[in-house]
């Protein structure tokens, strides 16, 4: 893997990637998002203030899953009404992206995705609405209204700042799940499984006194 | 390199009472009930909001303390929170308790507890699918569960942290779908539904799970997924009949094959019945012995009459007395042969000929003593065969290798119909969902 390295725009200090394709990071030093503009690198001027968190993952974790490894890169995290939730951004051997998400140490993999069938529009979304995908039904599980709490590390497109934001999660009946992201037109989609922390085999997660 | 996050997550003080409000499972925690007075508290809010008063009329005290760390599943997991839940089934109520279970890196289990009886609770991410006969279908271990009991359970009582916002007196509609030693639980509330898997332990094995010195609490009772002392015997019993009968039958069919039948003694005779009284008749004397015959070898012996009784009967007294010993076995038939014509047509009844018997007849020299009576003249034949098969000893055979399989059905049975009178299709009586 590359390691291309630039200067942070507002600090100085260098910058450095685990990831070629990074299209946005943060500043390990300053905590300043910054994004891709051609070759160079903008800063954003929007500092990174995390939240208080108890995730067992953190960047730089290392682990496989289906036979495939994987390092933490990055990290989106939002916040809804009845709590949180991260969506660890993974970066495969073979340079490719995927989602370790995270709530409350329910862990799930997914991937982005091309849907068989149109997405259902946010207006028309309800609880048990179905969707076929790759001969299973997707059913919606739950819909939250989330906002944007913070962002680390390198991402694959550019998310800051953004507004409130509905998520459809849709899961099926053998351990598969989906997740609609509906903050861009046409909404994201995801697909994958939920998965155990064992399974994972992660390596470099983060300890917790008297654990 | 790697962002810095507060790993510390600080306890506080109840707003309410003071006292020091512990928190074990870092910002998981939605809801925090002070173990002092019970009030329910916002562990996020900086003012933290008391989202219920107190509501500690009657104080329950967890069997396993808050705090306790055991091991389940071989991760070590520390006991975080408390709940008192009852469900009312027909006016009457029925509670139980769960304790919240927290692993930073497994998140959150659960055991409950009721009359005795444990489960390790893990929360589903996913639902199973529900089958057309109302039985739940697991993928991840191909078990079809069936349904067990529905009902509106109302939480009564908490202690300590909660991954949700929880409340005295929320209220879930939970269904039980049981495959001992598991079990699948929904709860459904208006905006929500989540899944879970138990899997029974008994309090020992919880206790020692939890390194705990006390003693659990009394078991009573069948719990719906608690594994039957019986389970797969019934089967097993069967299948070792099947073997032990085959090998009875077999051992028949054998002896059929080998059995020597060798005729000993063939002998024709004519009773004729004493003259009519009031006349005594001197010198009558009906009774004979046979030649003698040789048993070769110990075993059975069969003794076959064959007479040409007519509308008449006749009473054999038979002694097989050995000639050397003089000890004698005595057995005796009769025999009776009618037929005529009435309305119906021509009807017949009883026998001329009969077949007796003896199971064991020691080798030897032997004659056949013979004490006949009967109401008319009759000629006989007398055959005897040594060497012939009984089928008594293996239809007993067979009789008491039905004793286990039979009794072990029984007692399985009755476990479940114990298990299932707990349940909706067994409690409702008219309810009958299988």
């Amino acid at each position: 893997m590359t390691r291309p390295t630039a200067a942070c725009p507002n600090c100085n200090a260098p910058l450095t990637f685990r990831w070629s394709s990074a299209v946005q990071t943060t500043c390990a030093h300053c905590r300043t998002v910054v994004v891709r503009h051609d070759v160079d690198w903008r800063a954003i001027g929007e500092v990174s203030d995390l939240p208080v968190d108890s995730s067992p993952i953190q960047l730089g974790v290392e682990g496989r899953v289906d036979g495939r490894a994987f390092t933490v890169v990055g990290r989106i995290v939002y916040a809804y009404a009845e709590g949180g939730w991260n969506e660890w951004h993974l970066v495969f051997s073979d340079g490719t992206s995927g989602w370790l998400s995270d709530a409350q140490a329910e862990y799930a993999v997914s991937w982005p995705a091309a849907p068989a069938t149109p997405l259902p529009k946010a207006e028309s979304l309800r609880v048990g609405l179905r969707l076929a995908h790759q001969g299973r039904d997707l059913v919606v599980a739950t819909i939250t209204r989330a906002r944007y709490e913070g962002v680390e590390g390198e991402l694959p497109f550019e998310y800051w700042g953004r507004g409130p934001m509905v998520f459809a999660d849709l899961r099926n009946d053998v351990g598969g799940m989906a997740t609609i992201d509906y903050s861009e037109q046409p909404p994201l989609f995801f697909v994958g499984r939920f998965v155990t922390y064992d399974e994972l085999g992660l390596r470099g997660v983060r300890t917790f006194p008297g654990w | 390199m790697v962002a810095v996050a507060p790993t510390r997550v600080a306890g506080f003080n109840c707003p309410n009472c003071g006292a020091a409000v512990e928190r074990r499972a870092l910002t998981h925690t939605r809801a925090v009930a002070c173990t002092s007075c019970g009030a329910v508290l916002d562990p996020d809010d900086p003012n933290l909001v008391i989202l219920q008063e107190a509501a500690m009329r009657e104080r329950i005290v967890p069997a396993i303390p808050l705090g306790t760390r055991g091991t389940f599943g071989g991760h070590p997991f520390d006991v975080v929170g408390f709940q008192y839940r009852t469900i009312d089934v027909d006016g009457a109520i029925y509670g139980w308790r769960e304790y919240v279970l927290f692993n930073p890196y497994q998140g959150f289990r659960y055991l409950s507890e009721y009359d005795g009886h444990w489960n390790f609770i893990r929360p589903l991410p996913y639902w199973p699918a529900e089958m057309k006969d109302g039985r739940i279908a697991a993928a991840w271990d191909g078990q079809s569960y069936r349904h067990f009991q529905t009902a509106l359970a109302t939480t009564r009582f908490v202690l300590g942290e909660f991954p949700w916002r929880v409340r005295v007196g929320d209220r879930v509609a939970v269904s039980d779908f049981v495959a001992p030693p598991f079990l699948l639980s929904r709860e459904r509330t208006s905006d929500e539904t989540t899944w879970s898997h138990g899997q029974y332990m008994t309090g020992a094995e919880v206790w020692k799970a939890c390194g705990l010195e006390t003693t659990p609490p009394l078991t009573t009772g069948i719990f719906a997924n608690q594994p039957s002392p019986f389970a797969g015997k019934p089967a097993a019993a069967w299948r070792r009949f099947a073997a032990l009968a085959a090998l009875v039958l077999l051992a028949l069919v054998g002896r059929q094959v080998a059995a020597a039948r060798e005729p000993v003694l063939e002998e024709r005779h004519v009773f004729s019945p004493p003259p009519p009284a009031p006349q005594p008749a001197a010198g009558y004397e009906p009774a004979f012995v046979t030649e003698a015959f040789t048993i070769r070898e110990g075993g059975t012996v069969e003794i076959a009459v064959e007479t040409n009784l007519n509308n008449a009967w006749m009473a054999l007294d038979l002694a097989l007395v050995n000639t050397s010993t003089g000890t004698a076995v005595n057995v005796d038939t009769e025999l009776e042969r009618y037929a005529g014509t009435d309305s119906d047509g021509v009807w017949t009844e009883g026998s001329p000929n009969g077949t007796l018997l003896v199971p064991w007849v020691a080798p030897g020299e032997y004659y056949l003593r013979v004490e006949p009576a009967g109401n008319a003249e009759t000629a006989f034949v007398l055959r005897l065969r040594r060497d012939v098969v009984s089928g008594l000893p293996y239809a007993l055979a067979l009789v008491a290798l039905l004793l286990w399989p039979v009794f072990v059905s029984v007692r399985a049975a009755s476990f479940e119909a114990r298990r299932w009178q707990e349940s909706d299709a067994g409690s409702g009586g008219d309810d009958d969902d299988d």
